[in-house]
């Protein structure tokens, strides 16, 4: 054990989870920097996961103003006939998280992702979006690239009953306990844009159709140019279009991104709760290993559809 | 999935929840934010700080409040709309009888304790009332659902049995830190501070049995003329001195043995025995206050403490019940929650392994293994209470067939952390939910009633208000409102041998046991026989067709699995009722054995070996212990399991 020690308070707080994952783990949560971006239901369950755990900071961004909408999915807003008074989503959540956990110093960052340069990240030793495009997936991922620290980039997002998770460690060293040994693992993660870039046809067979699909609607919209989640019903021909264009350049067969799913992606775009509790817990376990270095990480994707009920990992890199 | 059909099931749904700890505080936040409208809930447990860590409707500000209340006021200020009916009660209380669960359309657990759940479960059976169960440990967790005629129910299945030692490993022979912890938990603790009436083995068996018999009865009291130093001293030569050098007498024990080393108060603390200063004087006497650590300004209870330092505590938490909890001595049973308790229980167990050349052990983690305390963490209750959500929405739109149960697993299998399984068939000699008769061996000329209704039909059976009948004739029962010559003649009847009752239970009579709350009926058919192994059958009779966990069969540790238990453990086991949700019933809490027999530490959740359930892939075991449980992995590529998974 080094460093100091954990207050007694802390102790006595977080007795059950240091029985997982021990005090050198809990000790480094309590110095960890995470940023979020986009709180919708999937973010905010992650971010009262994080709070719980007992991490360092916690800084939020979202400036939309808080809709009927936004509220239905929130547990975090108190119902409120005035809409939260004119707050943004990150200023109402803010408060709410601060009083799930003291001891976390949860602020607000106002402005636009996009806005954000390399510097802004280095403060950071996790970062995560939602609900958000393709082109900030890619930029605020190659931003967190270019400093000399490793930051931790993830993406989230949850549409109707099915999720994707994306991870990217850059390279991760980690010690792996073998029954009496313990063995330095080494994972070599892509970027986003690496990882969505790889040709559809040299990934492995039987890989999750969810991939696909959600690479599809992506770039439907930014093709479009939609914010993320504003499609709708009218929107599927055009969207099948897409499938099958992108699937010829792939030399891949369209029954891989069945009509079915495309069009369940498609129709509803809000979050289904219990498919945001699920993401928000499987992203606070990756967050988790990756800052206490506990555990193997998830490489890279992760795909939840509650249809069949499966919890996929996929590993989309060409290493 | 948001489909007109969909919604409608969930705005008319009346959901029951069991539990609002840890996955319960998950589920009503899900439930409320997809659109359910009445929800009922029920907890007989109040907040505690070591639950805020996950149980995100609580705060500080609540500790000591009622955790179905609180939870309730806390997803309303989201959600005022809807309707939460909070029941600060246990659910086995009489009033939550079958009429009470059939006005649900559906039944959510997040328990953490066998006995709980095998009370509701009854009870959803016999309301026939689906119920979807839930557990988890660490990053472990599952959910199953359960369908009266379609699916098994809970109890079709074994459930791991709670872990004992054999007697003379507690007493004399220890060879890990968690025989020195029951020793100084059920043994030393219960034996200076619970009920004196209790039985109880602490004093080593010798040769010569009659002198120490004779030795140990007044030994343990306090006399009237000595001070309290006096008596801690005499107590700690006795137990950690005289006791070992008795032991040390018996030269077989030995023979293939380390031998241990006596150790008295002499040999540890040279200078003067600790004062009692004005410290103790100043804290107050709310119970959380009191502590030998601050009495002693140890600060880290992650320190492991030398002998020294454990005798100086032992001394210190002695005196502190002597001076402080005088009213307290005598019916004192060990609680994880009060501090002294623990601090006293670490100090006698490290002192004892001193002796016995076992590694010492932090604060923290004996009190982990004497309270049973089973790991949790937020994100794995958040996933599973989604898991939950969405197999109750199927239930409730009459999917069955689409129902899943689902394992979270730490490591992928086959790629999956998420493995849905299609649920098992009801097990056709289940006697809970098939109505099985079961064959009881027991010596009928020995054996009293009492044997029978403690050993088998309130511990194995788990039944709270039995009613045991043979032919027409009522032999016992239990319930508030009888009549006084009834109750003296139970009574009676519960201190005569089997075979000269009434209406005497013979070798081929068939008796009936019902719990009237729980609806359950079993037939219990009578094999007389003479003679019972003490070691493997301690209880003096045998129970078949019952499914017990494989825990004494299976064991590679044959020694620590003769299924002899210590005085205490198989009495403290049902009273435990809803404790702190991450509890376990388990007397260690240390190993449970999955049914597929294969052994596996909890403390080990870093790392777990999948064990594989080679011979049936239908009988994946299940342990839905909320918190407490360990659940079986399932082996990257066993082809067996992939037939059954969707």
């Amino acid at each position: 054990m080094n460093g100091e020690e954990l207050t007694e308070q802390e102790t006595a707080l977080y007795d059950r989870q240091i029985r997982v994952w021990g005090v050198d783990a809990q000790r480094r949560l309590s110095k960890s920097h995470v940023f979020v971006s986009g709180l919708k239901g999937t973010a905010v369950e992650f971010c009262k996961n994080i709070v719980l755990a007992g991490v360092g900071s916690l800084t939020l961004n979202d400036d939309n103003p808080v809709t009927e909408e936004a509220l239905a999915a929130n547990f975090l807003i108190p119902f409120d006939d005035n809409m939260g008074g004119g707050g943004s989503l990150a200023e109402l959540c803010c408060d709410s998280l601060k009083d799930f956990n003291p001891m976390v110093h949860v602020s607000v960052e106002k402005g636009d992702l996009s806005s954000f340069d390399v510097n802004f990240f280095e403060k950071f030793d996790v970062v995560v979006i939602s609900c958000c495009s393709l082109a900030a997936k890619k930029s605020v991922n190659e931003k967190c690239r270019k400093l000399s620290k490793r930051v931790a980039f993830y993406t989230v997002d949850c549409r109707d009953s099915c999720g994707e998770i994306f991870v990217d460690l850059q390279k991760y060293v980690y010690a792996k306990k073998k029954t009496d040994e313990t063995v330095e693992c080494q994972l070599q993660y892509p970027s986003f844009e690496e990882a969505i870039a790889i040709p559809w046809r040299s990934l492995p067979k039987r890989i999750s159709k969810l991939y696909f699909a959600m690479r599809v609607v992506e770039r439907f919209e930014e093709v479009e140019r939609r914010k993320p989640g504003e499609i709708s019903i009218e929107d599927l021909p055009n969207v099948l279009k897409l499938r099958n264009e992108l699937c010829l350049a792939h030399s891949l067969s369209e029954s891989q991104i069945p009509d079915s799913l495309l069009e369940r992606l498609v129709v509803s775009t809000k979050e289904f709760p219990p498919v945001s509790a699920i993401l928000g817990g499987i992203l606070g376990q990756e967050v988790i290993k990756a800052i206490s270095g506990k555990g193997d990480p998830l490489k890279n994707f992760f795909f939840f559809d509650s249809v069949d009920g499966k919890g996929l990992i996929e590993d989309i890199s060409t290493s | 999935m948001a489909s007109g059909q969909h919604v409608s099931a969930i705005k008319g749904a009346k959901v029951l929840m069991v539990g609002a700890g840890g996955i319960g505080c998950e589920l009503l936040k899900t439930l409320a934010l997809s659109g359910f409208q009445d929800i009922h809930i029920i907890d007989m447990d109040t907040i505690e700080v070591s639950n805020l860590n996950r149980q995100f409707l609580f705060r500080q500000s609540h500790v000591g409040l009622s955790k179905a209340k609180v939870a309730r006021d806390a997803v309303l200020r989201f959600r005022p709309q809807i309707s939460i009916t909070p029941y600060h009660a246990n659910v086995k209380d009489t009033n939550f009888n079958v009429d009470f669960f059939k006005q649900f359309s559906v039944v959510l657990n997040g328990l953490d304790n066998l006995d709980a759940r095998r009370h509701v479960n009854r009870l959803c059976l016999a309301a026939d009332v689906p119920l979807v169960e839930s557990g988890t440990t660490g990053f472990l967790g599952q959910v199953t659902v359960h369908i009266k005629g379609q699916t098994e129910c809970y109890e079709c299945q074994p459930k791991p049995a709670p872990k004992t030692y054999p007697v003379c490993t507690i007493t004399s022979t220890p060879s890990k830190f968690v025989h020195c912890i029951v020793w100084a938990k059920d043994l030393l603790f219960a034996k200076l501070f619970g009920d004196k009436n209790q039985d109880n083995d602490l004093n080593v068996r010798s040769n010569d049995a009659a002198t120490s018999s004779d030795h140990s009865e007044d030994i343990f009291e306090h006399r009237k003329d000595e001070d309290i130093q006096q008596y801690a001293n005499r107590i700690y030569d006795h137990v950690f001195g005289h006791n070992i050098q008795t032991a040390l007498s018996n030269e077989e024990t030995w023979k293939n043995r380390n031998k241990p080393r006596p150790i008295y108060v002499k040999d540890v603390l040279f200078d003067e025995p600790i004062q009692q200063n004005g410290n103790v004087d100043k804290s107050n006497d709310h119970l959380s206050s009191l502590s030998a650590m601050a009495y002693l300004d140890l600060k880290n209870p992650q320190d492991i403490w030398n002998l020294r330092e454990n005798s100086r505590v032992f001394f210190a938490a002695l005196k502190l019940f002597f001076s402080k909890r005088q009213k307290d001595i005598g019916n004192l049973t060990f609680d994880k929650d009060d501090p002294l308790a623990v601090e006293f229980v670490t100090a006698a167990a490290n002192i004892r392994a001193a002796s016995f050349d076992i590694p010492l052990h932090s604060l923290f983690e004996a009190k982990g293994i004497a309270g049973n305390i089973v790991h949790a963490v937020a994100t794995t209750n958040a996933i599973i209470a989604g898991l939950i959500v969405i197999e109750a929405i199927k239930v409730l739109q009459n999917e069955t067939k689409n129902c899943r149960m689902t394992y979270c697993l730490q490591h992928p299998s086959r790629k999956m952390l998420l493995m849905p399984v299609e649920p098992f068939e009801p097990n056709k000699s289940c006697y809970v939910c098939s109505e099985t008769p079961l064959l009881l061996e027991v010596n009928t000329h020995r054996a009293k009633l009492r044997d029978l209704v403690e050993k088998i039909v309130t511990s194995k059976l788990g039944m709270s208000l039995p009613l045991i009948t043979h032919g027409s004739s009522l032999l016992y029962e239990v319930g508030d409102d009888l009549e006084e010559d009834m109750v003296a003649n139970y009574a009676a009847n519960l201190e005569k041998v089997l075979s000269e009752l009434p209406y005497a239970i013979t070798g081929g009579t068939i008796i009936t046991v019902e719990d009237l709350q729980q609806e359950l009926v079993c037939n219990i058919n009578i094999k007389h026989r003479e003679e019972f192994d003490e070691e493997n059958e301690p209880d003096g009779m045998v129970l078949h067709g019952w499914t017990p966990a494989p825990a004494a069969e299976n064991s590679k540790d044959a020694t620590d699995n003769n299924g002899a238990s210590t005085s205490s453990t198989s009495k403290s086991a049902p009273d435990v009722i809803e404790d702190d949700d991450d509890l376990s019933i388990l007397e260690t809490g240390i190993e449970t054995i999955p049914a597929g027999g294969q052994k596996r530490k909890l403390s080990d959740v870093s790392n777990p070996e999948p064990p594989v359930d080679e011979k049936r892939a239908k009988k994946i075991p299940m342990h839905p212990e909320n918190d407490d449980d360990v659940i079986v992995m399932l082996e990257d590529g066993n082809d067996d399991i992939s037939k059954t998974t969707q």
